[in-house]
């Protein structure tokens, strides 16, 4: 079943190029605690995403990485640089994204329908379709009978798997991860990983992940953006040349081997084993 | 870690898993249900025994069976009914002026945080004021009526509610305060839809001392100057030596605490039922 976007993507304007979905350049991002020197979190980063294209940022701990993202889900500002997606300058939040956090973050008072809701209900977006829309979301990650239920009820990975509807309902043109399978166990996360590119490729969300997992950065991206640390630059970024659909299997393959142990000796290189 | 797998990941489109039953009532699943009358009667029994036996005198401490006997004839006699009835008002009135008072000013006061630095210092000192203590001042200034009783229920109930709105609307986690924000929710969405339910679980802690100190300030307010009310049967029975229609009294208006303690915890878990299961989220 696939979701049908929505028609918003049709209104971009016509300068947008599609090879440059999201566009950072010369991006830095400097702290200035209170009565300290500054502490320079990005420097110069650099990056353009094709539209509809499946991005991981992976880096030591501190390198950055949650940083970049808030700056693009537009929850931090940036000390230098250009930050664009879709063709806007990113200021504040946009209504063209849709983000998973790290903890699943449902409101303890709604159902899981109006949880998966409550993008709609800020943009004031139609109601009747986008109440279908968030129906066949839970749908396709297994939540069909659980729309009536409250969060505590439902476990942790089912919870994540609703905030992942809820970052999709209003058809964003661009998906932001931060860590969203980190608190899951390791096999609960597998089958999330699973789950996650058949969503993503049934919905063709343009999806920039945070994981410190290499393998997760591996098997699901298109591209792995490897940041160094303190300042978080970049150190590489590394095209994935694996065949889609991908299942599980692929990550014993030598080719995945290769990009995991070459992603791996970054950090070696950086003395952080993750 | 078989159970986890199964509930973690339902085929796509399966049905949900089996229900819990809804377990059978069970009284040996909760013994406080004939624990709690258990130490009611064998405290009333020897309340009443060792009274006679001791030969305690009934103007020092009446014995049940003498309390129940006054209640009875208080309950059939309309005057009662009618001291009652001015009590449960005045308590009334002044608990919706005071807690009404106490969501406004308390959302007003969160709301800015120059205004809220500014009073802060004031209620905090406010709050260390006895209240009870200026009930002779509001008798003073409004009258032996109504006025003065509801305005003492209203002026003791408003500080516990006022200092439960403000923690309340200020405990609102900040995580969800951020995911409402990147979906763009704006300041009174942000309002509505996170810190507003985030407050009732204080709110209704607050609600819930609050009645019972309004009812407190009532009975205080008649102490001082009042012609009815069950304050004023407290002390119309005090000076007739008649210590068991006194112990009557206090057993009404103790039901009377606990029955609107009820009626606010009964709300409290229709209108806050997630507040007790907050700690399993992210389970």
């Amino acid at each position: 079943m696939a979701i049908k976007a929505m028609g918003r993507r049709e209104q971009q304007p016509a300068t947008v190029s599609e090879d440059s979905w999201i566009e950072v350049a010369g991006l830095d991002k400097q702290y200035q605690p209170r009565r300290s020197a500054p502490t320079q979190a990005l420097s110069d980063i650099n990056l353009t995403v094709r539209r509809g294209e499946f991005i991981s940022v992976v880096g030591p701990s501190g390198c950055g990485k949650t940083t970049l993202l808030k700056i693009l889900a537009g929850l931090s500002p940036k000390t230098g640089g250009t930050v664009r997606i879709a063709g806007t300058e990113v200021v504040r939040p946009l209504r063209e994204v849709g983000m998973v956090f790290q903890a699943p973050t449902l409101l303890p008072w709604r159902t899981i329908f109006d949880n998966v809701m409550v993008p709609a209900e800020i943009q004031k977006l139609d109601p009747a379709r986008h109440r279908q829309r968030a129906q066949e979301l839970l749908e396709m990650v297994g939540l069909t009978g659980f729309e009536r239920k409250y969060p505590h009820e439902l476990s942790g990975g089912m919870q994540q798997r609703a905030g992942i509807c809820r970052a999709l309902v209003h058809d964003p043109a661009v998906l932001l991860m931060d860590e969203p399978f980190g608190a899951l166990d390791a096999m609960t996360r597998e089958y999330m990983n699973v789950e996650l590119l058949r969503i993503w490729r049934e919905s063709n969300q343009t999806v920039v992940l945070v994981t410190h997992s290499i393998p997760e950065a591996v098997f699901l991206s298109d591209r792995v953006v490897v940041l160094s640390s303190r300042p978080g630059r970049i150190a590489e970024v590394l095209p994935i040349d694996l065949d889609r659909p991908r299942d599980l299997g692929v990550m014993s393959s030598d080719r995945a081997g290769v990009y995991v142990d070459r992603i791996r000796r970054h950090f070696h290189a950086a003395g952080v084993i993750d | 870690m078989a159970t986890t797998d199964v509930r973690d990941k339902p085929s796509p489109g399966a049905p949900p898993g089996p229900q819990p039953a809804r377990r059978r009532f069970d009284l040996r699943d909760r013994p406080q249900l004939w624990l709690v009358p258990t130490v009611f009667v064998v405290v009333v029994l020897a309340w009443e025994y060792g009274t006679q036996l001791l030969d305690v005198d009934e103007y020092v401490l009446p014995r049940p069976s003498q309390i129940a006997e006054a209640l009875h004839r208080q309950l059939t006699d309309d005057q009662f009914w009618g001291h009652f009835w001015v009590t449960t008002q005045e308590s009334l009135l002044g608990f919706a002026i005071g807690v009404g008072a106490a969501v406004l000013l308390g959302t007003f006061i969160s709301q800015i945080r120059v205004v809220e630095a500014t009073l802060m210092p004031y209620i905090v000192a406010f709050q260390t004021v006895p209240k009870v203590a200026l009930a002779p001042l509001f008798v003073l200034w409004f009258g032996f009526g109504l006025t003065s009783k509801v305005v003492m229920a209203a002026v003791i109930s408003f500080f516990p509610m006022l200092v439960n709105v403000i923690e309340g609307l200020r405990a609102a986690d900040a995580d969800r305060i951020q995911m409402l924000t990147v979906f763009g929710a704006s300041r009174s969405q942000i309002f509505r839809m996170v810190r507003l339910p985030s407050a009732l679980p204080f709110i209704f802690a607050g609600l819930d001392i609050g009645i019972v100190f309004a009812i407190l300030g009532a009975v205080v307010g008649e102490f001082i100057g009042a012609k009815e009310g069950l304050g004023y049967l407290l002390l119309q029975t005090n000076y007739n030596f008649d210590i068991a229609g006194m112990f009557a009294v206090l057993v009404v208006l103790s039901l009377m605490g606990l029955v609107a303690h009820f009626v606010i915890r009964l709300l409290q878990r229709r209108l806050a039922f997630w507040a007790e299961d907050t700690k399993v989220i992210g389970a």
